[in-house]
């Protein structure tokens, strides 16, 4: 991580009397450290001890390993994608994952969706003082797995940490780099008439996982976040459609209904879904109907939405199935030329309604 | 999902459908009193399949909507003193006041907080005694028992840092007001289900036998509300005048007793203004006077709060059914939900807002209903 670099060996961080002694105003503690101290973010021992000892040995790689005051990485092509994200999830932890699956996995995500094979990360990280290191601990952990998952590595880091109320816990921010395939460029404006509207699996859970944890809310059947990577996906998309996909989107806040706005807006087409083709959890949908809220607003992390040309969805929908990931993908709807920027919903009872972008948050209704 | 697919279900909506379009002989004009009615009528697009046979023309029953002017108001002049701590249902956050509405409030450092009961308000005053904590208490009959229980709680507990900003209506005044109207064309109407689990419906009784109107009580999903239509044209065609129940898996003539005492110790009947209606006798319910120490407009100096609403918007035209949402020159115009002039088009049961959400394309090429 570059606030390392050129700093000297440090000294250990449990039981740094000599240091606590040294002036009034130092910060450092004196006995068993087992949280994150306003001295973590000072740049000096404290610092490139909680590096040394928290955060390299989750991400060791043989860039990173450098600890320059900027990453130096090789990358295929003339072209990049390049995509960032901040993460502020509250709570830190969650049934199905904690933030450093998401951080890792949404911009992940993001430059799968632009038909980008994911190489490198940059991690920044702001800790709020007090943080048990238990938490960053296995917040560190999981996004190491995630990295290795997804076949990334972070290559440049860092981390400022900032008093106690000014932050919830952590916030990371992530960059990624990926490289493009060759041929495969899906968008939001390439949707055509007839082109046939895949989910890769259940919609919702992340959003009522959330919701639950946050509102300590306990279900029969726990809703578990769907966090995932998607660029196992993408890659058997690209070899088995390659240009007949379209457009791609993880649809993440402001779910699968906001997603498919922003494609039926771009690309000018209408899209028609069917109400009871959409892959709705039961433990989900009666999450949804006791928080009074629509499962088509409420955000996924492993979910992709691939608009596809009619004569190889059936090949797409294999492609995805091929994965656990996707196993269970399936076509939600198709896209017209009629009522250009329209998302119409076929209800159960045969009418049809509206599926309209949110104008903010959904707000859970009084009665 | 047990109990709710089988209340969803296509087969059933479709036989009901017809039976409805058999019974009605001419058109009907029906009212569904409630905001979750007209929510689930626009969303499936129930009036779709009954065009020509029943006209559904939405009443106030939109909590939200009713709520007046001068107390949203007051709700965000509370939310930004900085000894508040203002905790609302979430769909009151996005209503318009005079010249703000409480997500900017606290975009501007107030503290709003949004609750799924009063009791998660009750205890966050409890767990911060060096604030001020206030619920905004709004809502029918339904909301009102456990409204009326936090209150109560708080004087058992002697929790004396919370109050309630109270904007309780009631159902039956509003009945009686819109067929004292003298251009009424409400020949029947669908009660809310969830009023009447908490009431009953002896208080209907009297209403439709002096005008000669059928009631039906009715539930929320798609066959409860084919179901209820079908009863009240059935009664229209049969020249009857009755209070039938179709939501007997919740609702008994008694309501629940219970709850209705706990009503009646904290709350007493006021005359209560409704947004876009003006003032009704008798229509809302108030704190008595032994609980006036958990009442927020006596407990702060709300005084001075004058009000100024939107010339433009027609909330009140809609919500006494005399015109649809997109027979108002600011629908989807100059009023959407991002940026709502009246509070219809906020709520996501408020009439304007489900016609924007889920009808607004059947409305735009031929300004015609869904």
């Amino acid at each position: 991580m570059k606030k390392a670099a050129g700093s000297p060996e440090p000294e250990p961080v449990v039981g740094i009397s000599r240091v606590a002694s040294a002036g009034l105003s130092c910060p450092a503690p004196a006995g068993e450290v087992d949280r994150v101290l306003l001295g973590h973010g000072s740049g000096g021992k404290l610092s490139a001890a909680l590096l040394r000892e928290r955060f390299l040995p989750h991400f060791r790689n043989d860039v990173l390993a450098e600890l320059g005051d900027a990453a130096v990485v090789r990358v295929p092509g003339d072209e990049i994608a390049v995509s960032t994200d901040s993460f502020v999830v509250s709570p830190l932890e969650f049934p199905g994952g904690n933030i450093g699956h998401l951080a890792v996995h949404g911009t992940v995500n993001d430059l799968a969706m632009m038909g980008a094979e994911p190489l490198y990360l940059s991690a920044g990280f702001i800790l709020e003082e007090g943080l048990a290191f238990d938490v960053l601990d296995r917040v560190l952990e999981a996004m190491s797995a995630a990295a290795q998952e997804a076949g990334v590595i972070v290559v440049t880091g860092d981390t400022k940490v900032v008093e106690r109320g000014k932050a919830d816990g952590m916030f990371i921010n992530t960059t990624g780099i990926g490289r493009l395939y060759s041929g495969f460029r899906p968008g939001p404006a390439r949707a055509r008439d007839g082109d046939v509207v895949i989910v890769s699996g259940p919609i919702g859970q992340h959003g009522v996982a959330i919701m639950a944890a946050r509102e300590d809310l306990r279900f029969e059947v726990e809703v578990r976040s769907d966090t995932a990577c998607l660029a196992p996906l993408v890659r058997s998309l690209h070899t088995a459609c390659g240009s007949a996909v379209h457009s791609l989107r993880d649809p993440t806040r402001g779910g699968v209904a906001s997603a498919l706005n922003e494609i039926a807006a771009s690309s000018s087409v209408g899209i028609r879904l069917e109400e009871g083709d959409l892959p709705l959890p039961g433990p989900v949908s009666a999450a949804c109907e006791m928080l009074g809220l629509d499962p088509l607003y409420v955000a996924n992390e492993g979910v992709l939405v691939a608009i596809v040309a009619p004569d190889k969805a059936d090949s797409a929908l294999e492609a995805l199935r091929s994965h656990p990931t996707g196993q269970s993908a399936v076509r939600i709807g198709t896209v017209t030329d009629n009522r250009p920027g329209l998302v119409l919903l076929r209800t159960g009872l045969g009418a049809s309604r509206v599926v309209d972008m949110l104008p903010g948050d959904q707000l859970p209704r009084i009665c | 999902m047990k109990y709710l697919s089988e209340y969803r279900d296509p087969v059933l909506a479709r036989s009901l459908v017809e039976r409805i379009l058999a019974a009605a002989t001419r058109p009907r004009v029906l009212m569904e009193v409630c905001g979750g009615q007209t929510h689930t009528i626009v969303r499936q697009g129930l009036q779709e399949f009954l065009k020509g046979a029943v006209d559904m023309i939405h009443g106030p029953g939109c909590p939200v909507c009713v709520t007046p002017l001068e107390q949203i108001d007051r709700a965000l002049h509370l939310a930004s003193l900085p000894e508040v701590i203002f905790t609302s249902f979430g769909d009151m956050l996005r209503v318009p006041g005079s010249d703000s509405d409480l997500l900017q409030i606290r975009a501007r450092g107030g503290e709003v907080r949004v609750v799924y009961s009063p009791l998660d308000a009750l205890e966050i005053a409890r767990t911060h005694p060096d604030r001020e904590v206030v619920f905004f208490a709004v809502g029918f009959e339904t909301t009102a028992p456990a409204n009326a229980m936090a209150v109560w709680q708080a004087r058992e507990l002697g929790i004396s840092n919370f109050s309630v900003l109270v904007s309780h209506v009631t159902v039956p005044p509003a009945i009686r007001a819109i067929l004292d109207a003298p251009d009424n064309r409400v020949e029947a109407f669908l009660a809310a289900g969830h009023v009447c689990t908490v009431m009953g419906w002896k208080e209907y009784e009297p209403l439709a036998a002096e005008y000669g109107v059928p009631i039906v009580v009715t539930g929320f999903e798609p066959v409860d509300i084919l179901e209820g239509i079908y009863m009240a044209v059935r009664q229209l065609e049969e020249g009857r005048a009755e209070v039938e129940n179709q939501y007997a898996r919740s609702v008994r003539r008694s309501g629940n007793e219970p709850a209705q005492e706990l009503v009646g110790k904290v709350f007493e009947l006021v005359d209560r203004a409704w947004r876009g209606i003006g003032e009704i006798p008798a229509s809302g319910l108030g704190l008595r006077d032994e609980f006036a120490a958990f009442d927020a407009e006596r407990r702060f100096d709300l005084g001075s709060i004058r009000t100024s609403e939107p010339e433009e918007c027609m909330a009140g035209d809609v919500l006494r059914g005399k015109i649809k949402p997109f027979e108002c020159p600011a629908f989807g115009a100059g009023c959407t939900p991002e940026r709502p002039l009246g509070a219809p088009m906020v709520s996501s049961e408020g009439a304007c807002a489900a016609y924007y959400n889920y009808a607004r394309f059947q409305a735009e090429p031929a300004g015609e209903p869904a």
